[in-house]
Formats: C-alpha cells, sequence, structure tokens
C-alpha cells in the first residue's frame, strides 16, 4: 500500500511536470489514475486539470480530505444514473476503457454497500400452496407433481431413518436434508440426466430422482462391499459416475472452480448439457467459491451454480457469514446472471431452474441461482443445534414454511393425491427402508485389497510392500482386526 | 461435517474397543508418570496454586485459553463456530466472558482465518485461530507457508507474526475417513519459521498451548483430538507453561528408544508394556515439539539403548519419523544395533472402513519392537 502511494505520487509529479493532462493520455492509463488514485491525489489532478469541475465539487473533495467522507461524500444505493450529463462537454463523457465506455461523472459517488430494497425472491406458490396471482411458472403436469411429491416423501423418510439408525449406533455418521426437500427435489426433476453434479453434500435428492436406490443410499451408509466407494468415506459421501453425479468431498467448495473445469469440457465436446454445482451459504466464503464463479465466467463455462442458503454454516448465522445482500449479488460482480428463489417453492425452484438450465445450455455461460431455505436438522449427527438457535425458529421452518406441506397442498388440491396415497407411500418407502438397512448391515465390508487399490491406477511397489506386511500382521493378530473385512 | 461431539464413539463396535483401549492407557500412564510433572519445573507460584482438577483435554485447551485471553488484552480467540464454544467445545464459555470482539466465529475461510490472524498478529496482538480440524487446514496453506513462516525473516526482523497460534484437532478417531482423521504435520515441519506442537495430554495440551501462544514466533498447534473426551488428568488450575522444543522421556528403559508424539504415545506406551513382560526395556519420547526437536534427548536416549523405533499416524512415506530416522542414523551411527523401525500409517488415504488396518496398532509396534531387539 505504502509502495503503491509513492509511486502514483510520481506518476502525478510526472504528469504535472511535463503538463500532459491525463485525460489525452492512452486511455488505459486515464482511467487507471482515475480508478486507482487516493482521493487526495485525484483532487489534485482535478485542481490542475479540470476546468469544468463545481465549486461544490470540490469542496467535498476538501472534506474527504479533511477525513469527513462520511458527511461530505455522496453514494448512490440504487444505480449508477448521471444527472450531470449537461455539465460534462462531449468529449469528456466516456472513457473506453476494456469492457466498454464508462461514462464519467462529476459527482464523486460511492455505490452503497447495500441496495435500498433487497433482491426479491422469486416464488410462485404462497403459503397455503395456491398459485399467487400474475405469478409466471413453468406447467407441471400430474405425472411430475406426483413424481415430485412422492420423491421428496422419500427423501424425508430415508433421512428420519438413517438419522434414527445413526442414533442407534448402527451406522457412524448422518446428516440429512430436511426443509430442503424441495430444492432437491425440484432441481433434479428440472435437470436433464446429461447434466453433471459436483455436489455439495446435502443434496441426495439429485441422486434419489435420478434412480439411485435406497439400497444404494444404505451400502453407502453402512460401507458395504456394494457401496460404489468401497466402504473408503463416511456414510452420506455418495458418488455414482453411472448417475453424473461426482463423489462427494467433505472439504467445503472446493467442487466450485472444478465444475468450471467439467463445464468447459462439456462446451468443447459441444454437449447439450451443463454442470450443476452445489454450494451452501457458508460455502460462498471460501475462496474456491469466489475462484469458481470467476473461471465459470472468464471461461464461458456452463456452470449452473445453485447456492442452497440455510441460513446456517453449523452454528454460524449468514450474518458472520457476509454483508452483502446474501448470495444473489454475487453474481454480477463477477458477470454472473443470477436469481433469487424461494428454496420451499418447489414450482418455483423447478421453473427457476428450468429457465437456468436452458439459458446456461443455449448461451453457454454460467447462472447462479440462490435458494432461501432453512436446514431444519441439527447440522448433523455431531451437532445440537438448539445449542445456538432458538427452538421456535426451528420450529417455524418445519411446521409452517415446510416446503412438503405447501406443494402437497397444491398436488392435493388438484386432486392429484389424497391422503389414502400419503398413508401408503410412507408405510411402502418405510418397509423398504428398513429392508435396505437390514441388508446393508448383513454384508460383507469391502475386502482387504479394497484398502490399497485406487490410491493409483496400479500399486506401486510402496504399497505392495505394505499390503505383505499387513497380511502376515493379520495372521498374527487376528482378533485387532474386524471380521467383516474378508482378507 | 464436523463432529460436535464424540459421545457417540462408544456405540461402534471396533471404535469401542479401541477406545478403551486408547482411554485405559492414558489413565495407567499419567498414574504411571505423576513423577514426571513439567509444571513443577518451571512453576514459581507451584505452592501456592496448588488445586489441581481432574479434566479432560478440550477442557485443559479451554482454560489455556481463558488464561491467555486473562493475561493479555492483546489476545484474540477466532475462527469457525468458535463463538458458541467449537465444534469441540474448546471455546466454551469464552465470548460470554471475554466478549464477541475478542472471541468470535469467522466466515467459512480458512485462508481468511490465517491470514487475518497474521495480520492481527503483526501488529504485536496474540491472535489464536482456530482451523476446526486439521484436514481443513490447506486452504490455508499459502498463508502459512509462505507468509507466517517467512514474515520475519524476509523483512529483516522489521515486521513479525509470532504473537500467531493455530490451533486444529488433528489424527484418528475411529469414524472420520477421509478428512476428519488425517495428521498433516509433516507438511508444517518442511517449512523453516514455525513451530509444531502436538501435546499428549490434558496436562501437557494447558502447558505447551499457554507456551505456543506466547512464544514469539508462529506456532502450528495440533490437539489429538481423539483425547478431547478420553484424556482425563489432573490439570493445574494455575497459569504454567511448559518449555517447547524440549522432549521428555515418559518412561525409561535400557533396549530400545521410542520416539512418538500426541495421541499415538498412549498406544506405544501400551507396547512398552506388553514387551516389558517379553523382558524388553523400553524407554518412551515424547517428542511434544517437531520443529524445532530436541535432537538431543532423542540421541542421549539412542546412544544408551542402541535402537530407535519412531511411530506415528500419518503414512510412513515422507511422515517426520523419516527425519528423525536420519538424523539420528547421522548421529548415532557406530552405536546403533539394528536399522531404525517405522511403524507408521499406511501411504494410502485415511479410510473408513479399513482404519483398524491403516492405523500403527500395538501390535504393530509390539512386533517391531521385538524384531529390532532381535536383529
Ligand atoms: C474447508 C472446510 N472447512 C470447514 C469444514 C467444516 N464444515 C463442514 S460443513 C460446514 C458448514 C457448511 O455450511 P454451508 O456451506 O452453509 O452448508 P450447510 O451445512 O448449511 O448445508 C463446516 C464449517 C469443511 N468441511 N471444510
Ligand atoms: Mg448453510
Amino acid at each position: 500500500m505504502a509502495l503503491w502511494f509513492s509511486r502514483s505520487r510520481n506518476i502525478i509529479a510526472h504528469l504535472v511536470k511535463t503538463k500532459i493532462s491525463p485525460i489525452n493520455q492512452s486511455l488505459f492509463h486515464a482511467k487507471y489514475i482515475s480508478y486507482k488514485l487516493p482521493y487526495e491525489l485525484v483532487w489534485e489532478l482535478r485542481k490542475e486539470y479540470s476546468s469544468t469541475a463545481t465549486g461544490m465539487v470540490f469542496r467535498r473533495f476538501e472534506s474527504a480530505r479533511a477525513g469527513e467522507v462520511e458527511e461530505a461524500v455522496t453514494y448512490s444505493t440504487s444505480d449508477y444514473d448521471d444527472d450531470d450529463d449537461e455539465i460534462n462537454d462531449a468529449e469528456n463523457k466516456t472513457i473506453d476503457f476494456p469492457g466498454g465506455s464508462v461514462a464519467f461523472t462529476q459527482q464523486m459517488k460511492f455505490i452503497s454497500e447495500s441496495p435500498d430494497k433487497r433482491v426479491p425472491c422469486y416464488r410462485v406458490l404462497d403459503d397455503d400452496g395456491y398459485p399467487i396471482a400474475g405469478s409466471t411458472y413453468e406447467q407441471v403436469d400430474k405425472e411430475m407433481a406426483v413424481k415430485m411429491y412422492k420423491s421428496m416423501v422419500t427423501l424425508q423418510i430415508m433421512d428420519n431413518i438413517f438419522y434414527e439408525a445413526q442414533r442407534q449406533g448402527r451406522i457412524s455418521f448422518y446428516l440429512t436434508s430436511m426443509g430442503e426437500e424441495a430444492i432437491n427435489i425440484a432441481t433434479a426433476a428440472a435437470l436433464s440426466f446429461d447434466d453433471i453434479i459436483l455436489p455439495q453434500y446435502r443434496e441426495p435428492g439429485i441422486l434419489l430422482w435420478r434412480g439411485f436406490t435406497l439400497q444404494e443410499f444404505a451400502n453407502q451408509c453402512f460401507g458395504t462391499k456394494d457401496d460404489y466407494g468401497k466402504g473408503r468415506q463416511m456414510p452420506i459421501h455418495y458418488g455414482s459416475k453411472q448417475h453424473n453425479f461426482f463423489t462427494i468431498s467433505s472439504p467445503i467448495a472446493t467442487q466450485l472452480p472444478q465444475a468450471a473445469g467439467v463445464a468447459y469440457s462439456l462446451k468443447m465436446d459441444n454437449k447439450e448439457a451443463c454442470v450443476v454445482a452445489f454450494t451452501g451459504d457458508g460455502g460462498t466464503s471460501e475462496g474456491d467459491f469466489h475462484a469458481g464463479m470467476n473461471f465459470a465466467a472468464v471461461m464461458e463455462a456452463p456452470v449452473l451454480f445453485i447456492c442452497r442458503n440455510n441460513g446456517w454454516a453449523i452454528s454460524t448465522p449468514i450474518s458472520e457469514q457476509f454483508r452483502s445482500d446474501g448470495v444473489v449479488v454475487k453474481g454480477q460482480a463477477y458477470g454472473i446472471r443470477s436469481i433469487r428463489v424461494d428454496g420451499n417453492d418447489t414450482l418455483a425452484v423447478y421453473s427457476a431452474i428450468r429457465a437456468a438450465r436452458e439459458m446456461v445450455v443455449r448461451e453457454q455461460k454460467p447462472i447462479l441461482v440462490e435458494a432461501l431455505t432453512y436446514r431444519v436438522g441439527h447440522h448433523s449427527t455431531s451437532d445440537d443445534s438448539t445449542k445456538y438457535r432458538p427452538l421456535d425458529e426451528i420450529e417455524h421452518w418445519k411446521t409452517a414454511r415446510s416446503p412438503l406441506a405447501r406443494f402437497r397442498k397444491w398436488v392435493q388440491r388438484n386432486g392429484w393425491w389424497n391422503d389414502e396415497g400419503e398413508t401408503e407411500l410412507r408405510g411402502t418407502i418405510r418397509k423398504q427402508l428398513l429392508n435396505a438397512i437390514q441388508v446393508a448391515e448383513k454384508s460383507e465390508k469391502p475386502s482387504l485389497v479394497d484398502l490399497f487399490t485406487d490410491v493409483y491406477d496400479n500399486l506401486p511397489l510402496n504399497l505392495h510392500e505394505q499390503e505383505k506386511s499387513l497380511r502376515e500382521t493379520i495372521k498374527r493378530h487376528q482378533k485387532d482386526f474386524p471380521s467383516d473385512v474378508p482378507v | 461435517m464436523a463432529f460436535g461431539s464424540l459421545r457417540r464413539i462408544e456405540r461402534f463396535g471396533w471404535a469401542s474397543s479401541k477406545l478403551e483401549q486408547r482411554g485405559r492407557s492414558i489413565v495407567r500412564r499419567l498414574s504411571t508418570f505423576t513423577e514426571v510433572d513439567e509444571s513443577k519445573k518451571n512453576s514459581s507460584h507451584q505452592e501456592t496454586g496448588k488445586s489441581n482438577k481432574s479434566v479432560n483435554l478440550f477442557s485443559a485447551i479451554n482454560q489455556a485459553l481463558h488464561i491467555a485471553l486473562e493475561t493479555d488484552p492483546r489476545s484474540y480467540v477466532f475462527g469457525e463456530d468458535v463463538g458458541f464454544g467449537g465444534v469441540f467445545r474448546c471455546t466454551s464459555g469464552l465470548s460470554d466472558r471475554f466478549g464477541k470482539r475478542r472471541v468470535f466465529n469467522t466466515p467459512l475461510c480458512e485462508q481468511g482465518i490465517v491470514g487475518f490472524a497474521i495480520g492481527l498478529a503483526a501488529m504485536g496482538n496474540r491472535a489464536i485461530a482456530e482451523i476446526q480440524f486439521a484436514d481443513y487446514i490447506f486452504p490455508a496453506f499459502d498463508q502459512i507457508v509462505n507468509e507466517a513462516a517467512k514474515f520475519r525473516y524476509r523483512s529483516g526482523n522489521q515486521f513479525n507474526c509470532g504473537g500467531l497460534t493455530i490451533r486444529a484437532p488433528y489424527g484418528a478417531v475411529g469414524h472420520g475417513g477421509h478428512y476428519h482423521s488425517q495428521s498433516p504435520e509433516a507438511f508444517f515441519c518442511h517449512v523453516p519459521g514455525i513451530k509444531v506442537v502436538i501435546p499428549r495430554s490434558p496436562q501437557q495440551a494447558k502447558g505447551l498451548l499457554l507456551s505456543s501462544i506466547r512464544d514469539p514466533n508462529p506456532v502450528v498447534f495440533f490437539e489429538p483430538k481423539w483425547l478431547y473426551r478420553l484424556a482425563v488428568e489432573e490439570v493445574p488450575d494455575k497459569d504454567y507453561m511448559l518449555p517447547l522444543s524440549e522432549a521428555e522421556v515418559i518412561r525409561e528403559g535400557s533396549d530400545i528408544t521410542l520416539v512418538g508424539w500426541g495421541a499415538q504415545l498412549s498406544i506405544m506406551e501400551q507396547a512398552c508394556f506388553d514387551a516389558e513382560k517379553d523382558g524388553i526395556s523400553c524407554e518412551l519420547i515424547d517428542l511434544k515439539t517437531l520443529i524445532p526437536w530436541d535432537k538431543e534427548t532423542v540421541e542421549a536416549s539412542v546412544n544408551k539403548t542402541g535402537r530407535l523405533l519412531v511411530s506415528h499416524e500419518a503414512p510412513i512415506t515422507g511422515g517426520f519419523g523419516a527425519e528423525i530416522a536420519a538424523s539420528i542414523v547421522e548421529r548415532c551411527f557406530l552405536r546403533l544395533e539394528a536399522p531404525v523401525a517405522r511403524v507408521c500409517g499406511l501411504d494410502t488415504p485415511f479410510p473408513l472402513v479399513f482404519e483398524p488396518h491403516y492405523m500403527p496398532t500395538k501390535n504393530k509396534i509390539l512386533d517391531a519392537i521385538k524384531s529390532t531387539v532381535k536383529y
């Protein structure tokens, strides 16, 4: 910083000495200076070269120099309107700068840190499941609507049962998607199967929608020989190549720059598909979020970024995560089109994702969707969220704002669903899940070779040696090792 | 996917027996080694502040943080979810006591946490930053390796960030899989300019953490999360420090020297007990500070025993054990009666289902002790 100061002083000294107006310098140079200089130096420049500036402007700059920026300097809260055009003479009106021409203004106007109004949230169904008059949305037919609703219920029951299984000590960990069923299912329904998913971790509904079976979920959570991840990762770290769903990785936000790379490949291959990359609100604070957004924008990579803004990152509320108007506004800063949607409104999510997906694929550019929702469950089975948030807040979102209840009202009002169907569905899914758990529990674990394979494509010498030595150890000390891992 | 609590750990078959082993060993060791009370060495008010309570490791850390904040108004504690007490409860009660301006949640961004901490420390503050899991320290790698470690050197000692301490839970926990189990200490041991400290027990944790916080160099302090609740020990209430870069012989022996740190020591100690039944006398050393490490203590011990075994959870290749082995071979070549043995984690990512196979277990160590002694 100090370095920059002295260097810029030199530039100005030089300009003053040689009497070259910065405006007449190469365009880039002029822009560079007017953007980067500390105010006092800008002021010097203006005094020297600006004959059009008004006395008022000067006073403002002087105030700014005296350290009274807050009072003296105006800022705009909404747009960049310039009502002083008439003061500018023609040639000084704009500067042609990489990225397009930029209008000059003689007002020292700061862009506000927050807009007058928060970005509105796109919604179709009201709290009672009635379509809001005048809303634009994708038509959803009976078959689709019922399939979506059933999937949401299935996801909810799966969460309940696996959560319980963890509580009973049958699996080591679990994490629910409760409260976020609409984002999970409506997103999945709005995508094409070829779209590639780079998940965070609270999106198992996408897999469910794509046909990943309850048994397959159970196999992963129980780490059986049939788990595609070969029992190596903690429960809920699903992944399925067949379902175009990249394997979940715990480190937050790492998938986001990867998404730009995956999407760039789709683009180069002229695929009619995009990448759908998920993040939580917490994830947007990581450097990787910013890298991913910027790369996708600059590379014009077809990525649909979906931020599930559920208000919390473990115990950290969004007020301690960012001070912007949520996440949606970050799109524009990167040159990415964005929309905010009611994440608990199944029709709104479905419609917004369909439209966004269309644009991403057609225009070959990224889009950012911020879905407002709430993490109704604890962060995971390792967390007790009543320690840091009020019970009635949880209860409110669980009941009054339940995405399932709202969508069900709409589906049922259309005559596509009824209470008997509900009871039957819940019973069937429950049975299927209990069965899946039983099967998984009885299954063998992956065999010992799977400890060493896949570190590389082939086993290098060190791993050969280590495998051999481990097998000898197991022979000597059988009781040290779990009996359900075939040797 | 953080572990807010490890209470549920008892429920798992393998984890539970393994865990009890660790717990028992700690308690046993503590009774064996009560005479090795470091706090007696350097404490002037040993007689006055005599109230010792049995506390677990996370409470000992919590006590140290309380004292650090209490004794230096220019000290700060922050990190992800630190405000409500942290996912392992290490920061419980701190923000109520010292206010949200000194103890606070940060955005979810490790590079931000460490970068912020370096800046704070560079202005003469004590910045005590928490990384929620050692597995998540890597986004901050650049800040630690290129910034914190070189801050003093590159400025000709005009600037330093010596007030920086980075705390992170590390190591296996029975069911942590790839990203809640790693022991990344070796990466940081390759970086001149930072210190790396790992305590083995509550009493050690409190004294070493206070030393790390007050040390005029940036310190990475890895806490054995397996022991947060399990290891219980009498910890003096008072403010005390244990010296950095001083290893400790926690068990004397004459046939072989064992060197380790953190949670692994309790496993190594069980192997020592079993070896003793076979007539092998093992000396066990807790390195405590990995860089700059106390070569002399290890060297003196190996000159006595003529044999060395190093054990750590991190993968064997490029682990810190390799550095110890090489250094000791250099210094004690003619005295060594067998190759240096290393019993470490495998060269694979940390696996969930195969954790028992991956780990440097007691019996793996015992076998290595025997074959080294018989060599
Ligand atoms: C790099 C990294 N740092 C910290 C963590 C620990 N951690 C796991 S989930 C989480 C919160 C994530 O919150 P958010 O992105 O909002 O997702 P949500 O859980 O709300 O769906 C944290 C801090 C991690 N997994 N990875
Ligand atoms: Mg969140």
